[in-house]
């Protein structure tokens, strides 16, 4: 997310507990992280769950808050351990920093799908139901994919924040991207191959 | 494709293309797979596509919004409710 234009938010007005500082800290990345925790859970209940606790938690923690990372990846880090907390109840085996998870070693073997659908008009790639095939397209990814891809492709993180959003290294951050966008990349193919003969 | 030689080339070079799109990839490896490409149809299908598949997610999610309920009740939780007025949502 970018750090807001107007006038960035003020650290020290934070931490000294300044509500009206705290309020626009709310409605700069509120949306941002409702956005991650809709996209990381599908569950509109454990996203708002998740929204609250985020900022619940960052109210308590601003006094200790060092500034090391910036607020939005400080924010994000708290979110994301919010959201896999909500899924290892599902899913207690999930773990960030196992190097494969279920699902996420390399997909070899499987043929590439190539398909120029790049160039279909803008109408149909962006129609309400391909819309819907890319939320799911997206949904369908593993957990630990999943994360990277929204923390840097839909959020704008870099390489650098994402890894420390996640507390994992760079190298699993360019590993994980690499085949979530692959996979996605797979997923649109297979869908906008079936549009392209129908027209 | 059927030159497998060539096909390996493919495999190869589609762990770079991430960095590629996105501009990061070392000058050394960029030449070697902008070659390749203008050899190869099947990897350069492979990256446009990739492009686009990045862009087309991130303009679904620009749609994506806060409900103003959602804000209402998130201010109330925070104690905030003298600011839910302040409208300065994005
Ligand atoms: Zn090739």
């Amino acid at each position: 997310m970018a750090e807001p234009e107007k006038q960035p938010i003020s650290i020290e007005a934070l931490k000294r507990g300044d509500r009206s500082e705290f309020a626009r800290m709310v409605d700069a990345y509120s949306l941002h992280i409702y956005r991650l925790a809709m996209r990381m859970l599908s569950n509109p209940q454990e996203a708002e769950d998740v929204l609250q606790e985020t900022f619940l938690k960052a109210l308590r923690a601003l006094p200790n808050f060092e500034g090391r990372s910036s607020l939005s990846t400080w924010l994000y880090r708290i979110a994301v351990n919010e959201a896999l907390m909500v899924i290892r109840k599902r899913k207690p085996e999930l773990s960030l920093s196992r190097p494969a998870e279920d699902g996420e070693e390399d997909d070899n073997g499987e043929e590439m799908q190539i398909v120029d659908w790049g160039h279909m008009p803008e109408s149909e790639l962006l129609s309400l139901e391909a819309r819907r095939n890319i939320d799911q397209a997206v949904e369908k990814l593993p957990e630990t994919l999943r994360v990277v891809f929204l923390l840097r492709d839909v959020e704008g993180l870099s390489i650098e924040e994402t890894a420390d959003s996640l507390g994992i290294s760079q190298a699993a951050v360019k590993t994980r991207l690499l085949r979530a966008r692959l996979r996605l990349r797979d997923e649109l193919s297979n869908y906008y191959r079936e549009r392209m003969k129908e027209s | 494709m059927n030159d497998p030689s060539h096909a390996h080339k493919c495999d190869h070079l589609i762990a770079t293309i991430s960095e590629y799109v996105d501009g990061s990839l070392s000058p050394q490896l960029c030449a070697e797979l902008e070659k390749h490409l203008r050899e190869c149809e099947n990897c350069t299908v492979v990256v446009d596509t990739l492009r686009k598949t990045i862009s087309l997610v991130q303009t679904c999610a620009e749609d994506d919004c806060l409900p103003g309920e959602v804000r209402a009740r998130l201010f109330h939780t925070l104690d905030l409710d003298d600011f839910v007025k302040n409208d300065a949502m994005v």
